[in-house]
């Protein structure tokens, strides 16, 4: 009731500011134009890079509908808003947009109409691009085929279902602008901070969003939730046992797996999945970036993590052992007992990923202060990307119960991560079971490493 | 003492709790339906039905499961009277080597038990994960097809041999 009351408070206080921001803020319709065709191949490439580092399928693209034609439910603590269509159907998609109202879109969160966009669609993170990326992008999805098929009305509470009331948010959380490089740093950190905190709009599920939706400016990339996923934060609280480098970050970027971190899914594995699709440079230049947000590691920290991956089998080691070792448990404790019997076959096999199961002693999932992404990927596992070789796990739903999967996970918390324990955990173990699988599959560019002690080849 | 009601026969689990399922399936009631494949969670072959949910048997241990009522293949039908699952896999001959095929219809019989009405691409969906190296895949939705068919037309499933539910 409590938080009710703030929000009600928050949208009252919304309906005022948004009478007086419409008249400030009111954006004139541009003219509809007939679909612009002709762009060089070369532009259209170029954008067809941006919308895989933007993962602009990753939203604008849903199940059972053409490739970026909306439809996707993207949920909000208020109600459900459906990607648009930006296909160049000129009734249902953007057919009818000029390159400028596509600009003013991406820039300041207007349609072509003049109404306010919600914040859902992150322009708090486009307004940073430059105006020849736009262009680019502009150019590679009017080359799209356009695809009739219409978006519902975003499923919204009075006052939010008003669009002018955006305005009123804008003035509060807003603020417009390309990104101007830092002369003083690299060429990768500028590429990096301009991808991340622009078009790749990281912050939208890194950073923790305050009551009104907006991201905490005071607290970016120190981890958020979205889809039901924990998105870790990337800031100096990152949760990664082993200290992230920018090779590691790279190369988890690129390929969708890293050896000692794991491999990408939920909502990041869309992302992965793109990035695994443009320039190893890209992924490359981001890390530089996101690296110097991790800042410098402590002595310590360093020292604890090169004592974990100590204990990590080689694979040579496993080699010997065949596909499977037996593990003896050690322990009465119950989810020692279920650790030993359902998870080590794959996880304590020392078989290198992104075949095998990561040493759970290195895992972020084990290490964050939300245990939401291993218990949905213990409930669910984690399918291969469709017509792709990519990490897979079995789901243990029909295997666990509640109180055994609390039991495996605070077993896992304590005795493989030494962790304080998770608040709540039986709760958050209700709660994904709950919510069912979304999104549950792994980043499928993994392509096989280069290494001949992997069962499969890629 | 770990019990287990096994095709609608209660039994006393005297194993390791830690020892995965299709061992005691296999190794102590003889019940040798379910197959090891991979012994991962990876191939399927080892499927069962746990209280109405298809389970990969090589990786659940038994201790999980105190209590619990667990169908194998031979709770499906018997050699001379099988079930509808069995008899559509009969019928289409969708079978080559067969060892995969167990798997195949624990996991459709899980998904018809759900949902009696599935689609085809639903049953695409579910068997996505129960891999054949044959290249029977065309044959095995035929049956599942067929037996889904004939399930719906015949009514409520009959009670599976053994099957208390």
């Amino acid at each position: 009731m409590k938080r009710f009351k703030v929000l009600s408070a928050a949208a009252l206080l919304l309906v005022t500011a948004g009478v007086a921001a419409t008249a400030l803020a009111w954006h004139p319709a541009l003219p509809p134009i007939d679909r612009a065709r002709n762009f060089d191949p070369s532009l259209v490439k170029r954008g067809e890079t941006l919308a895989a580092l933007g993962n602009c399928g990753g939203c604008h693209s849903a199940p059972d509908r053409p490739a970026f034609s909306g439809g996707l439910p993207v949920e909000t603590p208020f109600g459900a808003i459906y990607a648009s269509n930006i296909t160049p159907d000129p009734d249902a998609g953007i057919g009818r947009w000029s390159e400028e109202a596509f600009r003013r879109a991406m820039r300041e969160g207007v349609d072509r109409a003049g109404r306010n966009l919600y914040p859902a669609f992150p322009y708090n993170h486009y307004t940073e691009v430059t105006d020849a990326d736009d262009g680019a992008l502009y150019a590679y999805l009017m080359t799209r085929t356009p695809a009739p098929a219409e978006v519902r009305s975003p499923a919204l509470p009075f006052p939010l279902n008003l669009r002018p009331v955006m305005a009123a948010w804008n003035l509060l959380f807003f603020r417009a602008g390309a990104y101007t490089p830092d002369p003083a740093r690299s060429p990768d950190w500028n590429r990096g901070r301009y991808l991340v905190e622009g078009l790749g709009h990281c912050g939208a599920c890194h950073t923790p969003h305050g009551l009104l939706g907006e991201e905490k400016s005071n607290a970016a990339f120190a981890g958020g939730m979205a889809e039901g996923w924990n998105a870790y934060a990337l800031n100096e609280a990152s949760p990664a046992p082993v200290p992230w480098t920018v090779d590691s970050l790279a190369f988890y970027l690129h390929h969708g797996w890293q050896a000692v971190h794991g491999s990408a899914r939920g909502p990041m594995a869309l992302v992965t999945a793109n990035l695994g699709s443009v320039p190893e440079e890209e992924s490359r230049a981001m890390a530089v970036y996101l690296m110097s947000l991790m800042g410098p590691q402590s002595a310590d920290k360093v020292a604890e993590a090169s004592a974990r991956e100590a204990q990590v089998p080689t694979p040579l080691a496993a080699a010997s052992a065949g596909s499977q070792v037996a593990i003896a448990s050690t322990s009465n404790d119950r989810g020692a007992l279920l650790y030993a019997g359902a998870c080590a076959s794959c996880h304590s096999s020392g078989r290198p990923l992104p075949y095998g199961g990561l040493t759970l002693s290195l895992s972020s999932a084990l290490h964050a202060p939300d245990p939401s992404n291993v218990i949905t990927v213990t409930l669910h596992g984690l399918a291969a990307p469709p017509g792709a070789p990519g990490s897979i796990m079995p789901g243990f739903a029909g295997a666990l119960s509640d109180p055994d999967l609390a039991a495996l996970l605070a077993y896992l918390r304590a005795d493989v991560a030494h962790e304080v324990p998770w608040p709540d955990l039986d709760a958050t173990v209700k709660t994904a079971r709950a919510r069912g699988a979304t999104l549950v599959v792994s980043d499928g560019t993994g392509a096989a490493p280069a290494d001949t002690h992997t069962r499969i080849a890629p | 003492m770990t019990t287990l009601t096994v095709n609608g026969t209660a039994h006393e689990v005297a194993v390791d709790p830690m020892t995965p399922l299709l061992y005691w399936l296999r190794g102590d009631l003889a019940l040798n339906g379910a197959k090891y494949g991979c012994g991962l969670g990876q191939c399927g072959s080892c499927t069962v039905i746990v209280e109405g949910e298809a389970v990969l048997s090589c990786v659940v241990p038994v201790g999980a499961l105190d209590g619990k009522r667990v169908t194998t293949l031979e709770g499906l039908g018997t050699e001379a009277q099988p079930g509808p699952m069995q008899r559509a896999f009969i019928d289409e001959q969708a079978a080559q080597c067969g060892y995969c095929i167990p798997g195949m219809m624990m996991k459709a019989q899980a998904l018809l038990d759900r949902r009696p009405d599935a689609s085809d691409a639903e049953i695409r969906a579910t068997l996505q994960t129960n891999l054949c190296r044959c290249g029977t895949h065309m044959r095995i939705l035929r049956a599942v097809r067929r037996a889904a068919d004939a399930m719906l037309k015949s009514g409520p499933a009959p009670v599976r041999v053994g099957d208390s539910r």
